[in-house]
């Protein structure tokens, strides 16, 4: 279970540009929820995934994990805990090393690391079965380097690699966003099996209000580094587009366009 | 070229070679620019050099220069990481700060290895030409660093560190601790400096604070001389590359000095080594330019 209390993130404090991107957040999250979230530009969900795992940290307020106090510690010490997917393909794998030295690395996610080898013939057959339910041929491939792979097989092979490894969360910043369309389906469909085959519990930033509908079974909204609104079970069900943005200016007295969200 | 020529030069080439594999781990396994390897060089013969002329085991002697220049290495990597100083500038503050501690160690600006048991001694008497003695030895020492650098860059630590070079944010988010892991690389780095240092006095008999400079230019264009020629697909393959790069340049070098009709005296080596590592790092990008141009 992940809870959240009154997190507050202040870039630039005490400067002009002081930006107060969250602004006492307060969540919790289940075990083996999946939650979507939505927001506009600069809403604060990036910082948001960036302070769970630790790449940001709090000025104020608390995470645990399990009831464990997390807020101070930094990423690395988080990663056992944490697991992640970034938004640009480039940033969630290392295109200098190959397919099985990128996986074998991601294999060491919440473990100590020593001298032994990092590639191990039943590590190569392990990261084989993996590979080849995704159907792209990759299995054939563990050798070649990472920078070969296209967006969409290397956001697929960051997703496996995320998931190598138990978690107590998965966070996906707009994992499909830099995708074309065919090969974001193909990313996401990939991300709803796991999650339910796991069971993860999973947080997921989206762009598009009829995805964080879609999939997963609460969605959130942010909004200036606070939650908007929060639906799920009953509420959620055969809410459509407009409605979120009816529920939006309900809660928040503002109107807001669909495009505002979706375009930015 | 006499062979005495050829094989001295082999002899420097296969010492520059541990001095590569230092400037590889910094600049491209961690991508950390590292002068510190100008400090650390003679830091790694003062150690040795003082050590063995008050008498101690020459091999002794020659881990400790080694272990200098790791620490050498922590203090440019420690001043990055935790005082969070630029890369560079912390390098070049160690390598400063080295001019001053070489000469307290050595108590003068150079020592003499006058008759002093070196690691060279025991075999000075072996039955073949005399020329051949320290490339031998000198091969047998860089091919066992080798291969245990090719196993450590491949065990699970050291796939931590060359993620921590290429992409640290992924390496984070995978539980890597990034910033041990860099002052881990750079501490063997100039280890292997250090090392070099060591056998160089051994070599050639003398320590001297004056000695590292340049050597960093030296490193870099053997690694990117062994780029440019051989293969880097694997990391096995890239280490090999520095080595042989760094035997290459000192034989080129040695051919240019040895013609007459060039001109070339030895103190010109720093000017051509700066101006052949500026040609090798901006060749590549002109050809993009050019193939760029060509499209527009
Ligand atoms: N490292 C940083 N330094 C300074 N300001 C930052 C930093 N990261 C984010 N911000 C600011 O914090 C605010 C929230 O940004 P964040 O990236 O969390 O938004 P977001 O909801 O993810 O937006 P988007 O939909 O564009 O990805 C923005 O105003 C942004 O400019
Ligand atoms: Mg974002």
């Amino acid at each position: 279970m992940i809870q959240v209390d009154n997190l507050e993130v202040t870039f630039g404090a005490d400067t002009p540009l002081e930006n107060r991107a969250l602004r006492g957040l307060s969540l919790t999250i289940p075990e083996g929820q999946f939650v979507t979230v939505i927001g506009s530009n600069g809403a604060g969900k990036s910082t948001f995934l960036n302070a769970l795992a630790g790449e940001v940290l709090a000025d104020n307020g608390k995470i645990l994990i399990d009831d464990q106090d997390v807020t101070r510690w930094p990423t690395n010490k988080r990663a056992g805990l944490v697991a992640r997917v970034f938004q640009d393909p480039l940033a969630g794998t290392c295109e200098a090393l190959t397919i099985e030295e990128n996986m074998a690395l991601a294999l060491k996610r919440g473990h100590g690391r020593g001298l032994s080898r990092s590639i191990r013939h039943e590590y190569q057959k392990k990261f084989q079965e993996k590979l080849a339910r995704l159907g792209l041929g990759l299995e054939k491939r563990l050798g070649d380097r990472m920078g070969l792979l296209s967006g969409g097989q290397r956001q697929a092979v960051s997703l496996l690699m995320a998931t190598l490894q138990p978690m107590k969360i998965l966070l996906l910043d707009e994992h499909t966003a830099a995708l074309d369309p065919k090969t974001a389906a193909f990313v996401l469909e990939l991300t709803k099996n796991i999650i339910e085959e796991q069971n993860l519990t999973a947080l997921m930033v989206t762009h598009s209000m009829r995805q964080a509908l879609d999939v997963g079974e609460r969605t959130l909204m942010l909004h200036e580094g606070n939650i908007a609104f929060d639906v799920e079970g009953q509420d959620r069900e055969g809410l459509d587009v407009p409605d979120l943005l009816a529920l939006f200016s309900k809660t928040k007295g503002e109107e807001l366009s669909d495009d505002s969200l979706l375009l930015g | 070229m006499s062979s005495i020529a050829f094989f001295g030069a082999v002899e420097s080439g296969l010492l520059f070679g541990l001095v590569a594999f230092g400037v590889f781990i910094a600049f491209r396994v961690l991508d950390f620019p590292d002068l510190t390897v100008d400090g650390s060089f003679p830091l790694g013969a003062a150690v040795a050099a003082t050590l063995i002329v008050t008498g101690w085991n020459p091999w002794l002697a020659t881990a400790m220069a080694m272990v200098a220049g790791c620490m050498a290495g922590v203090v440019t990597a420690w001043l990055n990481v935790r005082l969070q100083i630029l890369n560079l500038l912390a390098s070049i503050l160690t390598m400063i700060a080295l001019y001053s501690i070489n000469l307290r160690i050595m108590g003068k600006p150079n020592v003499a290895l006058l008759g002093d048991e070196t690691v060279f001694t025991p075999f000075e008497n072996w039955d073949i030409p005399f020329y051949l003695i320290n490339p031998i030895i000198l091969t047998g020492f860089v091919l066992v660093v080798f291969f245990l650098l090719v196993r450590f860059m491949t065990s699970e630590i050291g796939l931590a560190m060359r993620a921590t070079g290429v992409n640290d944010k992924m390496a984070r988010a995978n539980g890597v601790h990034t910033g041990r892991l860099t002052i881990l690389g750079v501490a063997v780095a100039n280890g292997l400096v250090g090392l070099a240092g060591a056998l160089f006095a051994q070599s050639q008999g003398t320590a001297d604070v004056t000695m590292g400079v340049g050597t960093i230019v030296i490193g870099l264009a053997a690694v990117i001389g062994g780029e440019a020629i051989l293969s880097t697909r694997t990391i096995a393959r890239w280490i090999f590359a520095c080595l042989i790069g760094a035997v290459l340049y000192r034989l080129a070098i040695a051919v240019a000095l040895n013609a007459d009709w060039i001109g070339l005296k030895a103190q010109d080596l720093n000017l051509i080594t700066a101006v052949l590592v500026t040609l090798a790092i901006v060749m590549p990008r002109m050809k993009l330019l050019k193939r760029r141009g060509g499209q527009a």
